[in-house]
């Protein structure tokens, strides 16, 4: 009986036999990382303006969890003979069992955590999104200040510009011209042939209009003295989301934080989030402020204009009537305005509550959800996207679509 | 490509010749080349041509390609399937010498899958291919099965995987049947015949418990559980079979790592020395041998400490040095004279390679100054530190000894039993860690106990012992609960 060698065929020839399986292992790590998605928000500040920021996700669901030994099992190994007992094999604390667990196949301890930038968690996150219209809306064309293109030439200009190659061009040209118009032999070593005036060419920089993407976020947040720490986290998160959502899609993009109470004042990131203001709360404040701010520095025109406002919903009975009529306003100059509700676990039965008042707003880029807990954030941010669609309701139940909205507050 | 197939076949012929002479009994052997792609998707099929899909085969693929992509470790030289006949691959961008050397080195792979008895009495060889054939095609008619579909048919290969490896080890001890257990408790409850039974006290009848399932612990968990619970469904219960019958086939090779991997080098070794090489193939030869067979300070490698311990065997038996212990009566006789294969110590060899596994060969072989020679010691974790305990030293050397044998094959893998299915009257599952010193991980031991829950849909209780003290671990929602004992 003799040995049989098969030859090799090439891999084109093959199917790729792990392509699923590594699929499958792939969509496990998403979807980890999605169910995560609350604890990695809690720990980003809001404007992770660095992209390559590398953030630690822990990937639980693709451990493969089993029986192990734990900490205190020993391990034999070898060693070169300087070991004395007491020495130090390894530093540190390592997670699982280190090495030099001996021979033999350990089952496999895996610490599976996997680092990912920020950025391509972002495009995980908006990966299957199935994002709506935004994508189609027309770019806003600008006149972009720093964009200039060369466009041409002049003969008159300033030195740098000088096109030399078409200058030496124009200059032999014109030579050529004169020893055949003229029979004058130019060629002779005594004859000169200097650059002239008519020979300069200078390039033309023209600026360009470029398609501009401009977007900004508003972030309006209560800050008055219901607004307690929960609360404030699960609205941070959701500017974080949605800040990444817009940076996504424009190359550039701002974002204003306006902290109300009974007055609105523009702060930056870090008062917005850490200081607590006491009293009352006039939400139309929050409102003019914003339309102040559009009206200054974000004309519609140039700007895509998101904005969202995060309040607990106790709002001083009398500014209800104001706060539609701003709301209104700024449905009209936003891509998108939305309202959400921030009422952690079961707040809800005895403060008050904006839903039914903005329930009466009619247009279509409105929206509001009510958010109690952290896995709330992620379906609430969907929907509101989604609202282009026109659907309102989510399946999670827990999203007041605009139409919906209404219906109830009808009497 | 530095060689051609007819070039390998002559090669092959030649190395065949000495495996004959030296004795060695192996199955047909087949060779596939393949190019570094397919061995990757070999070595995350654990070889098999055909395997069953689940994801983490996808993640065994891209961790090797990510070690493999930025040189953190290269491919192995040689993988081969324990079938009949006997399937290897070469991978087809290695140099010839690298072929030669595989080929040699697999053939004592090949000695052993067909010899030692872990393999013959554990695995099927002539229907290995077949039955993960079988088990693929099953599975996969599972994942398009419109009332399965993948989720579902992966979810169960998960929990399958959790506690796959905890089943029995040693295939060679035949499993009683419930009829003989019963039979055997019944015996066991019978007094024992006493001379004495006059002035002794009659001790007292216990009559054994037949109602209790299972009648004695069992280590086998999926076969346990497809057998008593009566709710799942056939395909899940298949499911667990086909995991449990594949890593039955894997037991024998977790078992014998150290021998097999030691026997392999050993042959490689002298098959190589004896096949003549041209001086650039042998100066590579030394060098790869090197590469291979090196020790792993901090760490240990099994092709080392195994090729130094057949060696050791061979020579001390040949010196009549048997050991204190392993005494061999046979007379003394003049190595010199005897034919190479006919040597006490090559005898000797033969034999251990077909009685034994890593644990008892270590226990049986391995000396006080070979330990010595190799420099072995204990570490354990103190705090944040692994720690050096003890070396082998007069005083040291069993302590290091015992804790290697542990720490090899399935001496990793804690012991859990099933004490009862139906604790507590109300079919919560009693599982009991059989405690030798070595703490459960908590948090593996809480999602694992999640998963053999999912299979079991019903509470799954865990006994064990948590520094010192009897615990009780249960899942409640959540989090896990740990009860004192």
């Amino acid at each position: 009986m003799s040995t049989i060698f098969r030859p090799y065929t090439p891999t084109s020839q093959r199917s790729d036999r792990s392509a699923r399986d590594r699929m499958r292992h792939r969509q496990k790590i998403k979807d980890s990382i999605r169910d995560n998605i609350g604890d990695i928000l809690a720990e980003e500040s809001i404007i992770g303006r660095d992209k390559d920021k590398i953030i630690k996700v822990p990937i639980r669901s693709v451990k493969e969890y089993r029986f192990i030994y734990g900490e205190n099992s020993p391990g034999a190994a070898q060693g070169d003979g300087n070991q004395k007992p007491g020495d130090v094999v390894e530093q540190g604390n390592q997670d699982g069992q280190g090495q030099g667990q001996g021979a033999g196949s350990q089952a496999g301890v895996d610490a599976f955590e996997t680092d990912i930038t920020l950025e391509e968690l972002i495009a995980i996150m908006f990966d299957d999104l199935e994002l709506p219209e935004l994508e189609r809306k027309a770019l806003k064309s600008v006149l972009s200040e720093d964009a200039r293109k060369r466009k041409g030439h002049r003969k008159a200009g300033i030195r740098p510009r000088l096109d030399k190659r078409a200058t030496a061009r124009n200059r032999i040209r014109r030579k050529l011209s004169v020893k055949g118009s003229r029979g004058v032999d130019v060629e002779g070593e005594e004859q000169r042939f200097p650059f002239h005036d008519d020979d300069m060419s200078y390039f033309h920089i023209a600026p360009t209009t470029k398609e501009a993407s401009n977007a900004v976020v508003f972030c309006i947040m209560d800050t008055s003295g219901s607004m307690g720490t929960v609360k404030k986290y699960l609205a941070r998160s959701f500017y974080f989301l949605l800040y990444q959502f817009v940076r996504q899609k424009y190359a550039n993009v701002e974002v204003v934080f306006i902290a109300h109470h009974t007055e609105a004042k523009e702060v930056p990131e870090t008062d917005f989030f850490h200081k607590v203001e006491s009293g009352g709360t006039y939400i139309s404040s929050g409102y003019r402020k914003a339309l102040d701010i559009i009206n200054d520095r974000y004309h519609p025109s140039l700007w895509n204009i998101y904005a969202f406002h995060c309040s607990d919903g106790d709002n001083f009975y009398s500014d209800n009537e104001r706060a539609l009529q701003a709301a209104e306003e700024l449905c009209k100059v936003c891509n998108l305005f939305g309202y959400g509700e921030i009422k952690p676990s079961g707040s809800a039965y005895y403060s008050g509550s904006m839903l039914e008042v903005f329930g009466q707003i009619q247009a279509q880029n409105f929206h509001m959800i009510t958010i109690e807990k952290k896995e709330d954030l992620w379906e609430g941010f969907r929907s509101f996207l989604m609202k282009d669609r026109g659907s309102g309701v989510s399946a999670h139940g827990k999203v007041f679509g605009n139409s919906e909205g209404a219906a109830a507050a009808a009497p | 490509m530095s060689f051609n197939i007819e070039e390998l076949g002559r090669w092959d012929d030649k190395i065949r010749e000495l495996v004959a002479r030296y004795g060695l009994n192996c199955y047909p052997q087949e060779f596939e080349v393949c190019d570094h792609n397919e061995m990757l998707g070999y070595m995350a099929y654990t070889g098999m041509p055909s395997h069953y899909p689940h994801w983490s085969y996808g993640k065994s693929y891209e961790r090797q390609k990510t070690m493999y992509d930025y040189g953190v470790s290269g491919l192995p030289y040689e993988m081969v399937i324990n079938s009949n006949p006997c399937l290897a691959y070469l991978m087809r961008d290695n140099s010839l010498l690298l072929q030669v050397l595989t080929i040699s080195h697999v053939y004592g792979h090949n000695d052993f899958f067909a010899n030692n008895f872990t393999f013959t009495s554990g695995t099927d060889a002539k229907h290995v291919l077949e039955m993960f054939k079988n088990a693929a095609n099953r599975v996969a008619s599972y994942h398009e099965d419109p009332s399965i579909g993948i989720d579902e048919v992966e979810d169960v290969v998960d929990h399958a995987h959790a506690i796959s490896y905890q089943r029995s080890r040693n295939l060679a001890i035949q499993k009683l049947s419930d009829e003989e257990l019963r039979k055997r408790a019944w015996e066991r409850a019978q007094p024992s015949a006493d001379p004495w039974r006059d002035i002794h006290p009659t001790p007292e009848y216990v009559a054994p418990d037949f109602t209790k399932t299972p009648a004695e612990p069992v280590e086998d968990l999926l076969l346990f559980i497809a057998r008593y619970n009566p709710y799942l469904p056939e395909w899940k219960r298949d499911i667990l079979q086909i995991v449990d019958q594949q890593t039955q086939y894997f037991m024998p090779q977790m078992e014998t790592k150290i021998m097999n991997e030691g026997w392999a080098s050993y042959w490689h070794h002298k098959i190589l020395n004896e096949l003549r090489l041209p001086q650039d193939m042998h100066l590579e030869l030394l060098v790869r041998h090197n590469q291979v067979l090196r020790p792993h300070p901090g760490g240990l490698n099994p092709y080392h400490l195994g090729f130094v311990m057949w060696h050791d065997i061979e020579r001390r038996w040949n010196e009549g040095d048997t050991g204190r212990e392993w005494t061999d009566d046979s007379p003394k006789v003049d190595v010199s004279t005897l034919d190479e294969n006919d040597t006490p110590g090559r005898r000797k060899i033969f034999e251990v390679r077909e009685s034994d596994r890593d644990q008892s060969f270590l226990r049986r072989f391995l000396t006080r100054e070979l330990m010595d020679e190799l420099h072995l010691f204990q570490h354990e974790r103190r705090g944040k530190e692994r720690v050096v305990t003890k070396v082998s030293n007069e005083e040291g050397w069993k302590d290091v000894r015992d804790t290697l044998i542990k720490s090899v094959g399935t001496g990793s893998i804690p012991v859990i039993k099933v004490e009862d299915a139906d604790f507590g009257r109300n079919r919560t599952l009693y599982l009991k860690h059989y405690h030798d010193g070595r703490d459960l991980q908590l948090e593996y031991a809480d999602h694992t106990l999640r998963h053999v829950a999912r299979l079991w849909e019903r509470e799954v209780v865990l006994e064990t012992s948590i520094n010192g003290k009897g615990s009780l671990l249960k899942v409640v929602g959540d989090s896990l609960k740990i009860e004192r004992l």
